[in-house]
Order: structure tokens, then C-alpha cells, then sequence
């Protein structure tokens, strides 16, 4: 276990120390929220209504954009190939980088969701649910990018493929992300159980998609 | 112990289910004979089934003449659901059995089932029209379809983007395999957030008698003969193409191997 800990500090540090990574996210996702009103005019209550929706949309989008960076570099230099021959489990490297990505590159576009509905016109009290179900959103994505990363990992150019591929396993949680959010802000409604869904999705995404990883892992590095 | 061998062996005895599959020599003789009548079935079904369709069918009271369209395009919906259920478990039985023939299955099935799928996205468009007075309404089974149709695509790029092609096919058998997962929650996940939205009835709701039955019958089973004709067909041509290479290779090989010797021999 310790292994593993060491694996998960040794990823957030060489990812916060870069610092590319997550610049480029959070950088992607606030042109993209900028353009959205310039492109479909400010009415500020067109802009209140589509909130969730854009906010979620951009969300996804931008964490793709660092996803195919997961395995890469560890792929080209050897390191994944080491680290296969270690006391624990390949799942268990996976989940400790799918973990780091999550912690550097999500959980940071998710506390810059306030700052992102406050360019579309929401209320400061309407900006805890967006972190909220941003939160408990984001590990399904973390972890089921994973497996685009890890498919797509022996391609050159695999960036451009791991969209076309992985953003069909995102709908889930785009649904029920965009569902609580809008339950919240618009219908008044139990958001609860939309949130509930979607915590299921990311637990179950934590538990099932380490697997096919690293068996898409193994292919790749035979 | 003994259970684990007990076990090693029943699990070896259902892949063996599909030895006399597994041989490519095997499959070549059979499918020689199969598939003329395949295609003899295919025709004589879509020949019977587009008659009654168009000269025997009554019309529908609500929807008319466009009626004629389920018969197109219901087949085809469920053929596309079939063929991913094919890609799905020819990609199982390369992983765990390794068949050599499950591989070219999968690679044949993929992009047979974009069309299909495609066909179905097409014809429910062109049906949705003048019934619902739209071409496109984002409802549970379009948008499932859409991504079934999405998945198709996904499939074939990562196979051809990858060079090496037993690499290829294990790749892209996980995909296929991760991807069955995401059919019944794309289902049951739009309906959940469709249902308080709007309700639309579904295609099926009372309105389906036995004339019309018999003849989506018929056409169902034309489809899904059809689709089993292409299949088996861009199979065989799969496993000459591979046949081919591997001959060329071997030629390839054998000359660089007389041109060593005669170096030597100088």
C-alpha cells in the first residue's frame, strides 16, 4: 500500500510541479465559456437557462484535453514498464494515476466553476451546486478516460482518436451532472437522487474501469 | 485445487463449443456451401416481405402510407443491435479463448453494423418527418441508437489506426467489450431525464396488428439473414487478405534467404 501512496504523491507532485497539465485545462475552459456568450449573443437569461448545460459541456471538454497525457509520458520513457514489475498490482497503478489526475486537473476545474457561472449570469448562491456536482462527477471521468488513455496509448496520434472514443462513456454522467444542476437551480425539485446517481457512476466507473486499463496496459506494453 | 482444474475445464469445454468454428480452413469449406443459400433465403424473404409491405398490407389509420416505412426500418434496428451483440461476443472469445476466427468476426461485423445502423438512423429520420413533424427529436431510443452508431465509428478507427493487427484486435476488442456496458445505461439514463421532460409514446404502443406483424417478420428475418450473408462473406474475404499477406511475406522471406545463401556461397 505503501507503494501505491508513494505512486499517487510522486504523479501529484511531478503534475503540480509542471504544471502544464491543469494550466491548459482550466486556461481551455474559461476561452470556451468566453466565447459561448459572444457567440450566442448575452442575453443574460438565455445565458442563466443554458448555465448548466454549457458549464457541464465544457467541463467534459476540457478534461479530455489533458487526458491523453495519463499514461504517456511514463509510456515513453520506460517508467510504466518498471512499474509493471512492482509489488502491486497494475489495477492498483492505474487507480493511484487515475486518483492524481483527479485531484490535479478535476477538482481544480471544479472550484473554478464559480468564477465560470458568475460569466453566465447566475446568482452566487447558485454556485455551490456546481462544484458540488462537479465533485461528485468527475471520478467517472477520470477513470474512464483512463481507459481511452490507455487504448489509444501505442498511437501516434492517439489525442485526437480518445475523444471520438471515450466521450460516449462521459454521457452518463453529463446527464445526471446537468440533471441536479438544473433541479437545483430551475425546477426546485429532489436534485438528491440525481446526485446519488451520480456518485454511483463514479463509483462504479472507480471500481469496473481500472480493469480494462490495464488490460489495454498490458497489450500495449507486450 | 480440484475445483480450480474442474473449473479450467468446464471453461475450456465452452470455448471448445466454437472449435468447429475456430479453424480457418474449416470455415472457408463450410461457408462455400452456406452461403448461396443465405443469399437464395435473403432474396426470396425481402421479395415476399416488400410485396405484402407495399400490395397487401391495409394502411394505418393515423399514419398512412409512411406505415411502410417500420417495415424498413424496425428490422433495421434490431439487426444493429444484433450486430453489436456479435461484435461484443466475438471480441469476448478473442480475449478469452483466442480464437483466430473471433478476430475477423469482429473486424467484419464493425463496420456492417455502422451501416445498419446508419440505415436505421436514416429511415427513423425519414419516417419521424411526416408522423412527429420532425426529423430528429432527441428521445431514448434515437439517442441510444446514435451512440450504438458512434461506438460502430469508434471501433473502426482505433482497429485502422493501429498498425499491427493482432494488437489491433485485442485493442479494440476492449473497447468493444467496455462498450456493452454503455448500452442500457445510455438507454435507461436519457429516460430517466426524458421522462419528465416529455413523454413520447413509444413506436409500439397498441398500435401493431397482426398484418402488420407478419410482414415485419418476414422483413426482420430477411434483415438479420441478409446480415449474416455479409457477414460470412466479408469474413472469407478478410481471411484471404490475411492469407495473402502472410504469402507474401513468406515469399519475401524465402527470398532474402536464397539471397543470403548465394552471398555466401560467392
Amino acid at each position: 500500500m505503501s507503494a501505491f501512496f508513494a505512486l499517487l504523491k510522486r504523479d501529484i507532485l511531478l503534475s503540480i510541479r509542471e504544471g502544464g497539465t491543469v494550466g491548459i485545462a482550466l486556461g481551455f475552459n474559461l476561452i470556451v465559456v468566453t466565447i459561448l456568450p459572444l457567440g450566442i449573443g448575452p442575453d443574460q437569461n438565455l445565458l442563466n437557462q443554458i448555465a448548466p448545460g454549457a458549464l457541464w459541456v465544457t467541463l467534459l471538454l476540457s478534461l479530455l484535453l489533458s487526458l491523453d497525457r495519463l499514461f504517456l509520458t511514463d509510456y515513453e520513457e520506460g517508467t510504466l514498464e518498471l512499474m509493471t514489475h512492482s509489488e502491486i498490482p497494475l489495477e492498483l497503478i492505474v487507480v493511484a494515476k487515475a486518483l492524481a489526475h483527479w485531484l490535479t486537473v478535476a477538482v481544480p476545474l471544479a472550484l473554478m466553476a464559480p468564477v465560470l457561472g458568475l460569466l453566465m449570469n447566475l446568482s452566487p448562491s447558485q454556485f455551490g451546486i456546481l462544484t458540488l456536482s462537479a465533485l461528485i462527477g468527475t471520478p467517472a471521468l477520470s477513470f474512464l478516460g483512463a481507459i481511452g488513455a490507455a487504448l489509444t496509448l501505442g498511437l501516434k496520434r492517439g489525442g485526437l482518436l480518445l475523444p471520438l472514443l471515450i466521450l460516449p462513456f462521459f454521457i452518463p454522467t453529463l446527464i445526471f451532472g446537468v440533471s441536479s444542476t438544473t433541479e437545483f437551480l430551475f425546477l426546485g425539485s429532489n436534485y438528491a437522487n440525481s446526485l446519488a446517481l451520480l456518485a454511483a457512476i463514479s463509483i462504479s466507473a472507480i471500481v469496473l474501469a481500472p480493469f480494462p486499463t490495464a488490460w489495454a496496459l498490458r497489450f500495449n506494453l507486450q | 485445487m480440484n475445483t480450480k482444474t474442474e473449473n479450467l475445464s468446464l471453461w475450456n469445454r465452452l470455448g471448445n463449443l466454437f472449435n468447429f468454428l475456430a479453424n480457418p480452413s474449416q470455415f472457408i469449406k463450410y461457408s462455400a456451401y452456406i452461403l448461396p443459400w443465405l443469399a437464395i433465403i435473403s432474396l426470396i424473404g425481402f421479395a415476399a416481405g416488400l410485396y405484402i409491405t407495399f400490395f397487401n398490407t391495409p394502411l394505418d389509420e393515423e399514419m398512412g402510407s409512411t406505415v411502410i416505412i417500420m417495415f424498413v426500418h424496425v428490422p433495421a434496428a434490431w439487426v444493429a443491435m444484433m450486430s453489436y451483440a456479435i461484435v461484443a461476443t466475438s471480441s469476448i472469445g478473442l480475449l478469452i479463448w483466442r480464437h483466430p476466427l473471433a478476430d475477423v468476426s469482429a473486424k467484419a461485423a464493425a463496420p456492417l453494423g455502422a451501416t445498419i445502423t446508419f440505415l436505421c438512423l436514416v429511415t427513423g429520420s425519414l419516417w419521424g418527418r411526416p408522423d412527429w413533424g420532425t426529423y430528429w427529436q432527441w428521445d431514448l431510443r434515437m439517442t441510444s441508437v446514435l451512440i450504438l452508431f458512434l461506438l460502430f465509428i469508434g471501433l473502426i478507427t482505433l482497429r485502422s489506426s493501429i498498425e499491427e493487427e493482432t494488437q489491433a484486435g485485442k485493442i479494440t476488442a476492449i473497447l468493444a467489450i467496455v462498450g456493452i456496458v454503455l448500452l442500457p445505461i445510455i438507454k435507461y439514463s436519457v429516460e430517466w431525464q426524458q421522462s419528465s421532460l416529455h413523454q413520447k409514446a413509444g413506436i409500439f404502443e397498441g398500435q401493431v396488428a397482426t398484418d402488420f406483424l407478419i410482414p415485419l417478420f418476414i422483413m426482420a428475418f430477411s434483415y438479420t439473414v441478409l446480415f449474416f450473408y455479409l457477414h460470412m462473406k466479408a469474413m472469407r474475404a478478410e481471411i484471404y487478405r490475411r492469407r495473402t499477406i502472410s504469402q507474401q511475406r513468406k515469399h519475401a522471406f524465402e527470398a532474402t534467404r536464397k539471397e543470403e545463401e548465394r552471398l555466401v556461397k560467392e
